[in-house]
């Protein structure tokens, strides 16, 4: 019950933030608002119990690369964007194809959800004296299985922050 | 505990929300930031399944995720900079550079 109650406190949280991100006409406020979703987002990877993802999402996304919007939003002068038209010309299109993709997957859950003798799984209760550490399975599987991966990404921020470098710096 | 398709519901929503906000924003700081909701709920998949299985291979999947987010986010950014020092807008429909 409980359960149930902290889910749909941060998934409505989620969605609704999301629908104002995209649809909001000042940019700021779809920063604003985008913020919101990611903490709602992180209190739902703290529910499914992955607690370094939590704190990482809300370092990381919501310390990290929001402030970089933010600060970009800022330097680019959006006041004469704000009164333009916000949305593209085939945007009733785009929203038809949208729905129609959202209908596909959710009757896919759907009639998955339905079928005889498989049902969608029900994840298990954790008992709630003896935790498994996260952290220490998460640095494991990601020093050990995944040491490759690991690297590739480093070099791969590396490149990103040279680039971000190359393009924003002024031409002499 | 709840079914796995509470889940699998929520990470649809917010993906499609995100696919709805890039096709049709025409800011380009706000496709960007469709596409950071996107990645977030593909997040949400893999922190779900990684506790269906209890297998933590899945979190370490998001944190690739996230990594990824961070860079597509500056070198994205960077170019939305060069871009308004040059053309003076941020309207995905006026970058027509590439048009005959």
């Amino acid at each position: 019950m409980l359960d149930k109650v902290i889910f749909y406190f941060f998934a409505g949280i989620a969605v609704a933030s999301a629908v104002l991100t995209v649809t909001r006409r000042n940019a700021v406020h779809s920063a604003i608002f985008l913020i919101t979703a990611l903490l709602a987002t992180a209190g739902i990877f703290l529910q499914l119990r992955a607690e370094f993802l939590f704190i990482v999402q809300i370092i990381l996304y919501v310390g990290g690369i929001m402030v970089l919007f933010v600060f970009v939003i800022m330097l680019v002068n959006l006041d004469v964007a704000v009164r333009q038209i916000q949305f593209a010309r085939q945007k009733w299109v785009a929203l038809v194809i949208s729905l129609a993709l959202a209908a596909q997957v959710g009757l896919m859950f759907w009639s998955s959800g339905r079928m005889p003798g498989q049902g969608l799984p029900v994840l298990a209760a954790a008992p709630a004296d003896k935790l498994p550490p996260n952290s220490e399975e998460v640095a494991k599987s990601l020093f050990s299985s995944y040491l490759l991966p690991f690297e590739i990404a480093s070099v791969l921020l590396l490149v990103a922050m040279v680039g971000a470098v190359v393009m924003a710096k002024k031409r002499t | 505990m709840l079914p796995i398709g509470h889940y699998l519901f929520l990470g649809l929503a917010l993906f499609i929300i995100g696919v709805i906000g890039v096709v049709t924003r025409r800011n380009v700081i706000i496709v960007l930031m469709s596409i950071e909701l996107i990645l977030n709920a593909v997040n949400i998949n893999l922190v779900a399944f990684s506790r269906l299985y209890g297998d933590v291979a899945g979190q370490v999947f998001a944190l690739f995720i996230i990594a990824d987010a961070a860079a597509e986010a500056t070198v994205g950014l960077g170019i939305i900079i060069a871009f308004f020092r040059n053309r003076e807008t941020v309207l995905a429909d006026e970058m027509d550079l590439l048009k005959w």
